[in-house]
């Protein structure tokens, strides 16, 4: 077994009287996908917090490639929802994949070969070189998506972290955005965290999914946790998973498919 | 009343020698800075640290200690207030609408203590010609070099953080670090400009120029040369017209400043 990208032991996390989550175990291994669903609230966001060393763990730890997290990291890309960036950055797409490159490293940007070579060969990858002078102001939802899914694998990450990066986009672009993540994760031998409300477009691509609701989680592979059965005891209330045509569609836990709580801070 | 006069520009130009230094540093600094207030949408900002650094500046007028250092002072204290208290947007604007009045009060307050010269204290708000003495630009140097050396350290993760905190974050920047390496260096780029543009009139150089390269340019190279040079022009400008006519130097970079906005959201109206 090689090994793991990420280790998480023993983990909980609780905020005063609210657990969270409690006794978290989780190995990924190079090149796994593992999808986090839950409810609002459950805890989603928080453990990527944690992982990026933004909230500290109540009980436990969590190590990349062997070692404690600290805050952020240069073996990390990270993916984040969608929302309009503001018009007034003078940057155009390839400067926010350049980014994605460099950075992090204080000092001016200055015009590189090989940096150059790099935004080329990604915009290539996310065919994206039509977008590559527009203003970041002007990309549509799709296109900024996509443009992030470059950001993020262009540093070459041992683990791309993904929170919702799809909602807020139609079906469609759902759809191209999460094709592009499962090309690029397996070109640049990534393994992914995906943070999502709706399994569904990426589905094709999930090894394992961890299900966060009520202080508890299931992991397993899709086939094992999102039954009715295993969905109904860790909610506590009848659950109905219903398979249609490819899609999962779970009734009855009065979850609602966005965020309002949790945006970030 | 003329608004020009050059009859003896020659000889008068000699005596604007410190101001048209300190003003070329300025409009380094300011077009500079700029696009980052621009960035993290920090204009209003602006404004309320301005103010608390003329209310600086007139207590140490009053005390008759260094006036820049009063101003240094009031500016960094405003921008801690304002950078520990308001993280997001919204709480910002509030802090400042709060803090812009208080500085003004407390600085008119010092101003009517005051029993010097009147010059001095209208200058405090509005900037003054001739106004910069030898030490004065030691000091403006100094702050401004300063500015500028940490700017160009701290230039690509800042870039960085003021697209997307959050990306940059995961990626190992100090975002919260950076933020306030930010606010230091807005506040003494504000203490610098409020001693030559006057307190009042602070936003024509440190948010106009950069507000119209952002018109014209999405380029992260090119939108901060366009930024420096539309201040150059405005604030140089400004003081060589300001002369010809023995009249504050504010009015005439501030106009400048201004038209040159204008022109910038004609061509680009222009080109769509």
């Amino acid at each position: 077994m090689p090994k793991p990208v990420l280790e998480i032991k023993n983990a909980s996390l609780a905020f005063g009287s609210n657990t969270l989550w409690s006794n978290l175990n989780l190995e990924i291994q190079p090149r796994e996908v593992i999808a986090i669903i839950g409810a609002n609230g459950s805890g989603k966001t928080s453990l990527l917090k944690a992982i990026l060393g933004q909230i500290e763990l109540t009980e436990g730890t969590i190590k990349l490639e062997g070692k404690p997290v600290g805050h952020g990291s240069r073996l990390i890309g990270y993916i984040p929802q969608h929302r309009v960036l503001d018009a007034g950055t003078p940057l155009r797409a390839r400067d926010v994949l350049r980014l994605g490159l460099d950075g992090h490293r204080f000092g001016i940007s200055l015009p590189s070969k090989k940096a150059k070579a790099r935004v080329e060969h990604i915009l290539g990858c996310i065919d994206g070189f039509e977008l590559a002078k527009k203003p970041i102001g002007e990309l549509s939802g799709g296109e900024l998506q996509r443009l992030r899914v470059g950001q993020a694998v262009i540093g070459e990450p041992d683990l791309i972290l993904a929170d919702e990066p799809l909602s807020a986009l139609d079906l469609q672009q759902q759809k191209i955005v999460a094709e592009l993540l499962d090309r690029e994760r397996r070109e640049h031998d990534a393994a992914v965290i995906f943070v999502t409300h709706d399994v569904n477009p990426i589905l094709s691509m999930v090894d394992r999914v961890l299900y966060l609701a009520n202080g508890q989680f299931r992991i397993g592979t899709p086939d094992e946790v999102l039954t009715s059965a295993v969905l109904s005891e860790l909610y506590g209330t009848p659950v109905d998973v219903i398979r249609n045509q490819g899609r999962i569609i779970v009734v009855g836990t009065q979850d609602h498919d966005h965020h309002p709580d949790e945006v970030w801070h | 009343m003329v608004l020009f006069d050059f009859s003896n520009y020659d000889q008068l130009i000699p005596l604007v020698a410190n101001s048209l230094i300190a003003g070329a540093l300025l409009a380094l600094v300011g077009g500079l800075i700029g696009i980052f207030v621009m960035n993290r949408d920090m204009s209003f900002a602006v404004h309320g640290i301005s103010e608390l650094s003329f209310a600086g500046a007139a207590f140490a007028l009053l005390a008759g200690v260094n006036v820049v250092l009063g101003s240094v002072l009031g500016s960094i204290a405003a921008a801690f207030i304002i950078g520990a208290l308001g993280a997001k947007a919204k709480e910002r604007n509030s802090i400042v609408a709060v803090l812009m009045p208080a500085g003004l009060g407390l600085g008119i307050l010092a101003l009517a203590l005051y029993e010097g010269r009147a010059a001095n204290k209208f200058g405090l708000l509005t900037g003054q010609i001739v106004a910069v003495d030898d030490p004065q630009l030691a000091w403006l140097t100094v702050i401004c070099v300063s500015v500028l050396v940490i700017l160009a350290v701290v230039w690509r993760p800042l870039n960085f953080a003021s697209l997307d905190p959050e990306v940059a974050a995961a990626r190992g920047v100090p975002t919260r670090a950076l933020s306030i390496v930010f606010m230091l260096l807005l506040g003494l780029s504000v203490a610098a400009s409020v001693q030559v543009v006057g307190a009042l009139l602070v936003l024509s150089l440190l948010v106009t120029p950069a507000a119209a390269a952002l018109r014209l340019t999405a380029s992260p190279i090119l939108a901060p040369v366009l930024s420096v040079i539309f201040a150059l022009v405005a604030v140089l400008g400004g003081i060589l017209l300001a002369l010809g006519a023995g009249l504050p130097i504010s009015p005439y970079v501030t106009s400048i400043s201004f038209l040159i906005y204008l022109v910038a959201r004609v061509i680009e109206r222009v080109r769509k």
